[in-house]
């Protein structure tokens, strides 16, 4: 119980303190591996591992994962795993689901006050440009290795052409409408099919 | 926020808001950003049930409160459409897939990550990725930015946050001050235009 308790507090507080998402909870998580026996930092370096191998927010996988780990390694049971990881899960989504209720009553009441208008009107054009580095990010991490030894190993060929034939089948007429999940599981299949191919 | 709703939308069911949700939860790889083309899919393409510009006013105040960047946009998509019930049904959709995924994989197959074609598979899906996002951002760039100013605010934005980190100059600058900055620029161009037609 105790156990259960001790989640539910370290985890609202994540929630509530690492703003920005994802891997901002990544310091508390490694915090609470120094304080508590159930986690170590081998499996900090094994939940990253699985949480950028798998879909959904960084930031929820981790938080199943450490919790999982709570409950299965202080009781010897996944069925005692599965519980506490719901619980930090829950936990650490609290204070965000709280948060935004509020604050989407306050812009409810304010949405016309030419302020607020004025505000959003320059942070649109704003989170583009923070979308677009976070773009920049993703994209300069996928096709460049920047620790190369080479100018030639620097540029991760593999990656770079599969990069160009998707930018341009995303952005052909007929195809430009599907799910973006298609193209998902389109690149995931090329992946495998040139990893086995060239040995990536 | 929004000026395009003038007929009054049918209500939307609950379960709707739930298993749009999940998918974007079960299919996106990386979390905050990267959930943007799903996204404007489910709640903008597909449904309507917010505007591109509701939902980066969402990702803006989603950089500056706490938590997870997926979870603040299913709340306040769900808060919309169907009030308190549907932020929960929202919120739960998007975390279910990845606590299923995580907690099963854990327990059964813990050394998934250095399995053979899941490494395979993923460096295909981070192509894809990269790929999605940098369509939405150009898609973004043309339909939302409108005046100079705009563009100076996009381009500033994402020079402050990418060169730092892309030139190792050994700091970094959160996207949280980007919003605040950006904030305060656009209070102080209202607060000058209201001045300035005052005269």
């Amino acid at each position: 119980m105790s156990l259960i308790l001790t989640l539910v507090l370290e985890f609202f507080k994540i929630g509530l303190f690492a703003a920005g998402g994802g891997l901002a909870t990544l310091p508390f998580l490694t915090e609470l591996a120094d304080k508590y026996p159930w986690l170590t930092s081998e499996m900090i370096g094994r939940m990253v591992a699985l949480s950028e191998s798998t879909p959904g927010p960084l930031g929820i996988n981790m938080a199943t994962y450490a919790g999982f780990m709570a409950g299965a390694n202080t009781f010897g049971s996944p069925f005692a795993g599965a519980l506490t990881a719901l619980t930090a899960t829950v936990s650490l989504v609290a204070p965000s689901f709280i948060v935004i209720l509020i604050v989407s009553r306050v812009l409810e009441k304010f949405k016309n006050s030419r302020y607020v208008k004025a505000i959003f009107g320059s942070l649109r054009p704003a989170v583009a440009g923070l979308i677009a580095a976070a773009a920049w990010t993703v994209i300069s991490a996928t096709l460049f290795n920047f620790s190369a030894a080479t100018v030639g190993e620097a540029f991760l060929l593999p990656e770079i052409a599969l990069f160009a034939v998707m930018l341009v089948i995303t952005n052909l007429k007929p195809l430009k409408k599907l799910h973006p999940l298609v193209f998902i599981g389109f690149a995931a299949a090329a992946g495998v099919a040139m990893g086995y191919a060239f040995g990536w | 926020m929004s000026e395009e709703r003038l007929e009054a939308a049918p209500v939307t069911p609950i379960w709707k808001l739930f298993t749009a949700f999940m998918r974007v939860g079960a299919f996106t790889f990386g979390g905050g950003y990267a959930m943007l083309p799903m996204l404007e899919r489910e709640c903008v393409e597909k449904t309507g049930w917010v505007t591109h510009d509701e939902l980066l006013d969402y990702f803006a105040i989603g950089q500056c409160t706490p938590g997870v960047i997926a979870v603040n946009t299913a709340t306040f998509v769900g808060k919309k459409q169907r009030g308190f019930w549907g932020a929960l049904a929202a919120t739960a959709g998007v975390v279910l897939p990845s606590f299923l995924i995580i907690t099963l994989l854990t327990a059964l197959l813990s050394n998934f990550a250095e399995v053979t074609w899941v490494r395979y598979a993923l460096r295909g899906i981070r192509v894809a990725v990269g790929v999605l996002i940098l369509n939405t951002v150009i898609k973004l760039v043309r339909e939302k930015i409108k005046d100079a100013a705009g563009y100076i605010l996009c381009v500033l934005a994402f020079l402050l946050v990418a060169l730092p980190q892309t030139l190792k100059l050994g700091f970094k600058i959160s996207p949280v001050f980007v919003v605040i900055g950006a904030a305060l620029v656009g209070a102080a161009r209202c607060f000058f235009a209201e001045r300035g037609g005052r005269k």
